[in-house]
């Protein structure tokens, strides 16, 4: 295993990995902002056209796919500005578009659906030197805007109205995030394969924002798990494959890994917005009658137990479906 | 601050708003009443560029509207149930977000920056929660956090739509206070209301639309004053007390209308 370590196909790998798993997470929580988490799965698909043109032409598929996944991007948020098309039409178009012309144009330059396969479901170990600059190139593009912006980018998809009187240029920073996601979606194509391309986008902001209370927290939440699920699915494939000789797929299991870092926090995040929920306060005003609860032992405080829920000026204990109030000597139904 | 003359807008090639003449002066606290589809919105989103109008122009602080860009000068609290998206955003990041006006690219905030958020906060009472994330407070506090990110700007002008709609009376009240604090700064104020309730005694100016047009502007009508519903007045009683047209307001003295 450790040997696996020293092959420069193996680094290149895991270099390749971890900017993925770094930069992803970064656009796909705008992109879960906005609610268009599927955006990354259309572009994905967009892409295979792309890359089998550049089948076709006999020029860099990477390069391609980069070219037709942008203007599938500029093209998602001239649909959704201007038409009453509602977001997930214009995606599903792109989607069944992109495959299909993929695969027609696949089999029109000769070759077989085995060569299209290693972008649908990646080809990490087979990255080559300039393969991995492109990565690292593009990945640093989308880490210095995605981050740089970030106040802009929040502002945006926050709340359209709000930043279009802030004077903020709403078109502008939706195009640049539609382009930067474009943008990840190539990049990612090598290292988990394009149908799971949004996964690595998606699904570690979905991990993240189980327990983040804020946006930073969101963000940097999803790109450590980002990170790490890339770094580590890649090992576990390697470590399956080598020791066990199993055939593992890495794309595969850094999507799953990312997954089951979902699966962990879930429950967390769960208990969590319970909590919060039965914390929440009561609307405050005083109820109509006066009502003295009868035969009471048990003494509210603090630290008694019962969920405390403010109530206007005071706090109600809430237990056994009653809201108890302190008044004077004795509790007052609430 | 606000000049509109002769200002129409359409949607989708339909006439909505006509004939809107309107000027507002500096320190003013005007309100735009009218019923539902009377195009109160339509015209605070004319008078904020969200709309553009079909005829007429527009000036800003005496800056033709195409050629404005103090945006810092303009605060805009916007039509919504909800301050929360699809991901966490905690009180301080969503107000921190009205600061923009007067940030520059890609640097971090300053302490001015940092110090207009927590007065701000301060001012709409929510200092304690400004880690929380928005989507754990209630509407009538998530409101106030709008509110909130319209001051971090510290603009002259304000726009509100409809702030308290679907907010508890605590809230209008907290709300009224923090609408009073600025009002006696010396700061204009145009607000989109339903019923104005405890924001009444801050106005002084109303202007009512009706069907898209002016149908009056003066000084508030004191139809609706705060005991209305403990001491109904006889007579005709909408849902917007005597505010929907004044003109109507003719009691029928053989008639006793059933009061609420």
């Amino acid at each position: 295993m450790i040997e696996l370590l020293g092959y420069p196909f193996m680094q290149r790998a895991l270099l390749a990995a971890f900017v993925t798993g770094l930069a992803a997470p970064v656009i796909g929580t705008y992109l879960v902002q906005r609610r268009l988490a599927l955006l990354g799965d259309g572009l994905g698909h967009v892409a295979v056209t792309g890359v089998a043109l550049g089948l076709l032409t006999g020029i860099a598929p990477t390069w391609t796919a980069v070219v037709v996944a942008i203007l599938g991007a500029i093209a998602i948020e001239v649909i959704r500005e201007r038409g009453h098309t509602s977001g997930d039409l214009a995606l599903a178009l792109l989607f069944y578009g992109g495959l299909a012309g993929g695969v027609l144009i696949t089999g029109l330059a000769g070759k077989s659906a085995a060569t299209l396969q290693s972008y649908l479901f990646g080809s990490i170990t087979s990255i080559s030197l300039t393969d991995i600059w492109f990565t690292l190139g593009l990945a640093l593009v989308i880490l210095v805007l995605g981050l740089g912006l970030l106040p802009q980018l929040f502002t945006v998809a926050q709340d359209q109205d709000f930043a279009r009187v802030a004077g903020l240029n709403v078109r502008a920073y939706n195009l640049l995030v539609a382009v930067l996601a474009a943008v990840t979606v190539t990049i990612a194509m090598r290292t988990v394969g394009l149908l799971l391309v949004s996964a690595l986008m998606i699904v570690p902001v979905a991990a993240s924002q189980q327990l983040a209370r804020s946006f930073r927290a969101t963000i940097v939440g999803a790109v450590v798990v980002g990170a790490g699920s890339g770094v580590g699915g890649l090992l576990v494939s390697a470590y399956l494959s080598v020791n066990h000789d199993l055939t593992v797929a890495p794309g595969a299991t850094i999507v799953l890994l990312a997954l089951a870092c979902f699966v962990a926090t879930w429950p967390i995040g769960m208990v969590y917005r319970r909590r919060a929920r039965m914390r929440t306060p009561f609307p405050a005003g005083e109820p109509e009658a006066h009502e003295v609860c009868g035969e009471h032992d048990h003494q509210h405080g603090p630290d008694c137990g019962h969920v405390a829920v403010p109530h206007g000026d005071h706090v109600d204990y809430v237990h056994d479906g009653h809201r108890h109030a302190v008044h004077g000597r004795h509790y007052d139904e609430h | 601050m606000i000049e509109l003359a002769d200002g129409a807008v359409a949607i989708a090639g339909r006439p909505v708003l006509r004939q809107i003449d309107l000027t507002v002066r500096s320190g003013e606290f005007v309100t735009l009443l009218g019923p539902n589809g009377s195009g109160k919105s339509t015209l605070v989103r004319a008078l904020t560029g969200l709309r553009p109008l079909s005829r007429g122009s527009l000036t800003l602080f005496g800056t033709p509207f195409e050629s404005f860009r103090d945006w810092h000068r303009l605060g805009f609290v916007p039509q919504r149930s909800s301050a929360a998206s699809g991901v966490p955003a905690s009180v301080a990041e969503v107000v921190a977000s009205g600061r923009l006006t007067r940030r520059r690219l890609l640097r971090p905030p300053s302490r001015a920056d940092r110090a207009a958020v927590a007065a701000a906060l301060d001012l709409v009472g929510l200092a304690s929660r400004a880690r929380d994330s928005v989507a754990t407070l209630s509407g009538g506090q998530q409101q106030r956090v709008l509110i909130a990110r319209a001051l971090a700007g510290e603009p002259d002008l304000f726009f509100l739509d409809e702030p308290t709609a679907g907010v508890d009376l605590p809230n209008q009240h907290a709300l009224a206070e923090a609408l009073a604090a600025l009002s006696r700064s010396g700061s204009t104020i145009v607000l989109v209301t339903h019923e104005l309730g405890p924001l009444a005694p801050l106005v002084d100016r109303t202007v009512v639309l009706r069907d898209g047009r002016l149908v009056y502007d003066g000084p508030p009508l004191a139809v609706d004053d705060a005991h209305g519903h403990h001491h109904p007045p006889h007579g005709r009683h909408d849902h917007h007390p005597g505010v929907v047209a004044p003109m109507d307001r003719t009691p029928d003295p053989h008639h006793e209308d059933v009061t609420w």
